[in-house]
């Protein structure tokens, strides 16, 4: 019966069901993707490591740790990492890289590879060095061309194309470079350096790694070691991957829900179609539930080929998912079919299908058989009364919510995910509805005809302008608020601009290069617009206990065991605010404790307040301080901002470095200090806020192709429903269209109507999606990032030009042929 | 007195495949301005495509229809539409009512599609006469059949059409409606002085018609004038 029924209707049913195909289609290719990472992930993790174990340390090993080193046996290998300067006299360019030291065959497991190829294999043993692409390719560096790092030269070996464990994101940060160790420059270790230890471990023999470490432990501890296991590293990518994986398919989940508000949509309107039909089928004597199941087998059929077909295009797009988040990933993920995640996602397209169709399908049972006799009896499609109506809210509610659950940390969690997702579609809804009552209320009743007809087309019956609304409105939401975000971040740095903030950072510089680098400086006819002594310390007690016994009993947080680097000076700068207590810019020195100020989101984390006892640890010499005052940091200026600031006479004796601000106008000016400095004193670094910049962009360009990516799903959720949405409404449409061409509508007026029609629902997507990405970029900038409001107004009237366009073109072309028809129809239509 | 449509052996054929079927044939009449004319007919005559023919709405196979002075044969569609625009007013069976509109939209459109100024005002007045006053912010499907009827009638006389085409007004109405909408549009169409050609079956609505055309099979069977039926030149 079901099967007869859809006769004649299959294609058009097909096509209003095929808003979930999209859907099944994201949310198999995503989970098929995470689970093939997932896979090799666990296969490739000692690749991600390069060893089977890793002892880091930020000072070098301590005796009583080589003792112990020496006795782990296997094969080792050493690694100092460091950033520094790297010059490259060829195109006379400089930039701050993370130097790596490397001494033996490291990585051990994973392939390096290398440009050329036989680099990876030598360049240990020629003393050469190996490049970061981005800068080779930056630089136009060849391999041949040497490169210095402090005061000693290396032939550059080849450009690293691939280092395991390694991926584009780290490189953005911060580019690296490897040269062996035994040519290090050693003064690049010296007092203040941020170097870095590591020793890694081969073992042969199957050894428990995990009972060593444990063995192990308390040496660890004490010396301040940390380690690295296969098994960790595993279970940290796994935990970041399964968290971006689960983002992506929430994402996709939203695809998914925007096609089964599709399928409630389409099935509404089909079913009211045939209200004739079920009406003739109750008087003939069909029973209620069966009238209904004759719809709810169509919904299932549909739903079933729908979500075949989503999983389909879904192996497709799952080729396509590896190249948006190439920059993200450690490891080349290979392509193979998930037949779980297919059959999951096929399961979850029918399940979405058929209960979102519920809404529609519950009111059939409503029809009355009078309907076949008479028109005008109540059709029984409307009601919110029906308690069938609030169960199948219920089921749609149940489903999402344990969706949620699924792919969350914890139900909790998962319960806010569902909440949030009900909650912004609640917001999308309302501002659409909003968005289309302003403007049919504040309608300004003086404009033409063919300005207020096709606005008028939007409420036609059975229309599904707020679902197309939600779903265009979605996608201009994600690409908004990316923009806005985009834009009030670079707004930041040029406000920095404006405001002649510095953009050149000189740091490392040891105390008797600080007079000869401000004189260079100032030589190059550059200011220096602040120098700022800064001495590295470590927390050896707090109000009388000790650090190390708070670490026993793990009392102890990130902030008792950082490394402090500390500035001393007699005044509060433009980006500091006293928040409790008396900033003290001088020390008395009848004062036994420091007045120190500190930052106050660190005091919160070290649970201390003004007047309360520090005692910090410089170089084994102890410092005893107390907390004078609290300070709220604007950490978001670009400056040298500090979590703890002392007073002058306190510090000046210890060993420090310096850090040197200064300003550019030109390119050439920065390029000229960088040259300068690389010359002169090869070991101090320079950052230079332009390539922060740069970085910044590349780092954004990068995040916005994943929104973009998800976002281009919903958009195409939406053109498929308006696809639909045209179709149901062809019939209707050409019934109008030849009405008006009777009544002596020509062509081009007919046509012009449907523009206005498409026009204002790609308007009013427009509109609602930028609405609420002004709020929600609104939020970001409030509360995120502490930044004022920038909206990018450009990317929102390109928006608003945009999905408009993409909306008339989608609806033109489904109807064209509309205008052909012939009036005399109109004269046979329903006769 | 030239004849406000002049009908000249007027033939129809649909083909389908190898098959042709002809609906009309050598169809000839003149209608003077003034006169009111019923076509009758059994189902399958030929009465709608005849009407449809003489309003523009489809091409003839053979034969010609001039309106108002125009060969419609000649015009292009965009031509034909202006000329419906201006000279012609429809009712249809199924009223055909735009769904979006409210009854006082509906009724604007045709002087709104001429871009004719104080649409507004006329369609109130028209909407007063046929009692929807009252009822001009509803939608169509707030209206029962006779209302929305009515308000196809006032979108009608809209535009003043000099001719004005009627298919089975009251097919869709029960008796007493029916009797009231017939009244209201002869009513409306002797004040307006409309040239009214009437499609119907219904014998009682012919007979109030100055002249019946009767239809059998796609020809003209009779052709005869009502007594009452002023004489013409």
């Amino acid at each position: 019966m079901a099967w007869r029924d859809s006769r004649g209707s299959r294609r058009q049913l097909a096509l209003f069901l095929s808003a979930m195909v999209v859907g099944v289609a994201a949310l198999v290719a995503i989970s098929s993707f995470g689970s093939n990472l997932r896979k090799v992930v666990d296969r490739e993790a000692k690749t991600l490591l390069g060893a089977d174990l890793m002892l880091e340390s930020g000072r070098p090993f301590g005796s009583a740790m080589e003792a112990a080193i020496d006795s782990m046996g296997g094969t080792q290998a050493r690694l100092v990492s460091f950033p520094s300067m790297a010059w490259f006299p060829a195109g006379r360019h400089s930039r701050l890289m993370t130097v790596r030291a490397v001494e033996g065959a490291f990585p051990f497991y994973g392939a390096l590879e290398t440009t050329p190829a036989d680099a990876a294999n030598r360049w240990l043993a020629d003393g050469g060095a190996l490049v970061d692409r981005a800068v080779m390719d930056l630089f136009d560096a060849q391999p041949g061309d040497s490169v210095r790092i402090g005061r000693r030269f290396y032939p550059i070996a080849g450009r690293i194309d691939k280092m395991p464990g390694e991926n584009q994101m780290m490189s953005l940060f911060s580019p690296r470079i490897y040269i062996p160790a035994a040519q290090l420059d050693s003064t690049l270790l010296s007092r203040g350096s941020q170097a870095e230890y590591a020793l890694a471990f081969r073992f042969d023999d199957g050894r428990d790694i995990e009972a060593l470490v444990e063995r192990m432990g308390p040496r660890l501890r004490e010396e301040e070691v940390r380690y690295d296991t296969v098994a960790e590293i595993r279970e940290g990518w796994d935990e970041g991957l399964t968290n971006l994986y689960r983002f992506l398919n929430v994402i996709a989940f939203v695809a998914v829900l925007l096609g089964g508000i599709g399928v409630a949509g389409a099935v509404h309107a089909y079913v009211r179609r045939r209200l004739a039909m079920i009406a003739v089928l109750r008087c003939l004597g069909a029973g209620v539930w069966r009238t209904c199941a004759v719809y709810a087998l169509q919904t299932l059929a549909m739903g079933l080929a729908s979500s075949a077909a989503g999983a389909a295009l879904g192996i497709g797009v799952q080729a396509l998912v590896p190249l948006a988040l190439q920059d993200f990933l450690p490891v080349t993920v290979p392509f193979s079919i998930s037949w779980g995640s297919l059959g999951a996602g096929m399961a979850l397209g029918v399940g979405a299908a058929v209960a979102f169709a519920l809404f529609p399908l519950v009111s059939v049972r409503r029809v009355s058989p009078l309907l076949a006799l008479r028109a005008s009896v109540e059709n029984g499609l409307s009601g919110l009364k029906d308690p069938l109506w609030w169960g199948a809210l219920g089921i749609v509610a149940a489903g999402i919510a344990a969706f949620a659950i699924g792919n969350a940390p914890s139900p909790g969690v998962g319960l806010g995910y569902a909440a949030g997702l009900a909650a912004g579609f609640l917001a999308l809804l309302s501002t659409a509805k909003s968005v289309v009552w302003a403007t049919r209320r504040f309608f300004p009743s003086g404009w033409s005809y063919i300005w207020r007809q096709g606005l008028a087309n939007l409420f036609r019956p059975d229309n599904q302008t707020t679902m197309l609304v939600l779903s265009l409105g979605l996608g201009a939401f994600a690409i908004g608020t990316l923009f806005g975000v985009q834009r009030t971040l670079l707004g930041q740095l040029e406000l920095s601009e404006a405001l002649r903030l510095p953009n050149m950072v000189l740091f490392d510089i040891q105390s008797d290069e600080i007079d000869p680098v401000t004189d260079m400086v100032q030589a190059q006819g550059l200011p220096v617009l602040d120098s700022i002594p800064i001495v590295t310390m470590r927390l050896a007690s707090v109000n009388g206990r000790a650090v190390r016994a708070m670490q026993e009993d793990s009392t102890a947080t990130w902030a008792h065991r950082r490394e402090y680097r500390v500035t001393y000076r007699d005044h509060l700068t433009e980006s500091e605010k006293v928040a409790a207590g008396e900033f003290i810019g001088a020390a008395d020195p009848n004062d036994p404790r420091a007045p120190v100020s500190l930052d106050e989101d660190i005091a919160r984390e070290l649970e201390v307040g003004v007047g309360d006892s520090l005692a910090f640890d410089v170089q084994g010499q102890l410092i005893p301080a107390r907390v004078a005052s609290l300070r709220e940091v604007e950490w978001r200026r670009i400056g040298a901002n500090f979590y703890v600031v002392f007073p002058t006479g306190v510090l000046e004796e210890t060993p420090r470095f310096h850090v040197l601000l200064s300003r550019t106008e030109t390119a050439d000016a920065a390029s000229g200090l960088q040259r300068a400095v690389a010359d002169g004193y090869p070991s101090v670094s320079i950052i230079d806020l332009s390539l922060v910049l740069s970085t910044f962009d590349a780092i954004f360009s990068s995040v916005s192709f994943v929104v973009r990516f998800m976002a281009s799903f919903s958009i195409l959720t939406g053109i498929i429903v308006l696809v639909g949405a045209v179709v149901v409404s062809r019939a209707q449409r050409r019934r109008e269209s030849v009405l008006l061409k009777t009544l002596g509508a020509s062509r081009s007026e007919v046509l012009r109507i449907m523009t206005v029609e498409y026009f204002f629902l790609g308007f009013f997507a427009a509109l609602t999606g930028l609405s609420l990405s002004f709020a929600a970029v609104w939020a970001f900038a409030a509360f995120l990032f502490d930044a004022p409001f920038r909206p990018d107004i450009v990317a929102a009237l390109a928006l608003l030009v945009a999905v408009p366009l993409l909306t008339i073109a989608t609806g033109l072309v489904n109807s064209r042929g509309i205008y052909r028809r012939s009036p005399l129809e109109v004269l046979r239509a329903e006769t | 007195m030239t004849p406000i449509l002049s009908v000249r052996h007027l033939a129809k054929t649909y083909r389908s495949g190898d098959r042709s079927l002809t609906v009309l044939c050598d169809v000839s009449f003149d209608l003077h301005p003034g006169e009111t004319c019923a076509v009758a007919g059994p189902s399958g005559s030929g009465k709608t495509t005849l009407l449809g023919l003489c309003a523009g709405l489809d091409r003839a196979t053979s034969g010609s229809v001039d309106l108002s002075g125009r060969r419609l044969g000649n015009l292009s569609e965009d031509a034909l539409a202006r000329l419906r625009n201006r000279e012609v007013g429809f009712i249809f069976q199924t009223f055909q009512l735009i769904p979006t509109l409210t009854a006082l939209e509906n009724v604007m459109v045709p002087a709104e599609l001429r871009g004719e100024k104080g649409a507004r005002k006329r369609a109130s007045e028209l909407l007063d006469q046929v009692g929807l006053g009252e009822r001009m912010s509803h939608y169509p499907a707030q209206l029962s059949g006779g209302e929305q009827q009515r308000v196809s009638i006032a979108r009608a006389f809209a535009n003043r059409p000099a001719m004005l085409f009627a298919d089975e007004p009251t097919g869709n109405l029960d008796a007493e409606t029916g009797a009231t909408i017939e009244e209201l549009m002869f009513d409306l169409n002797e004040t307006a002085g409309a040239t009214l050609l009437l499609v119907t079956h219904n014998h009682e609505l012919a007979r109030r018609a100055g002249r019946i055309i009767r239809l059998r099979g796609g020809r003209v069977v009779s052709d005869s004038r009502a007594k009452a039926e002023p004489a013409l030149p």
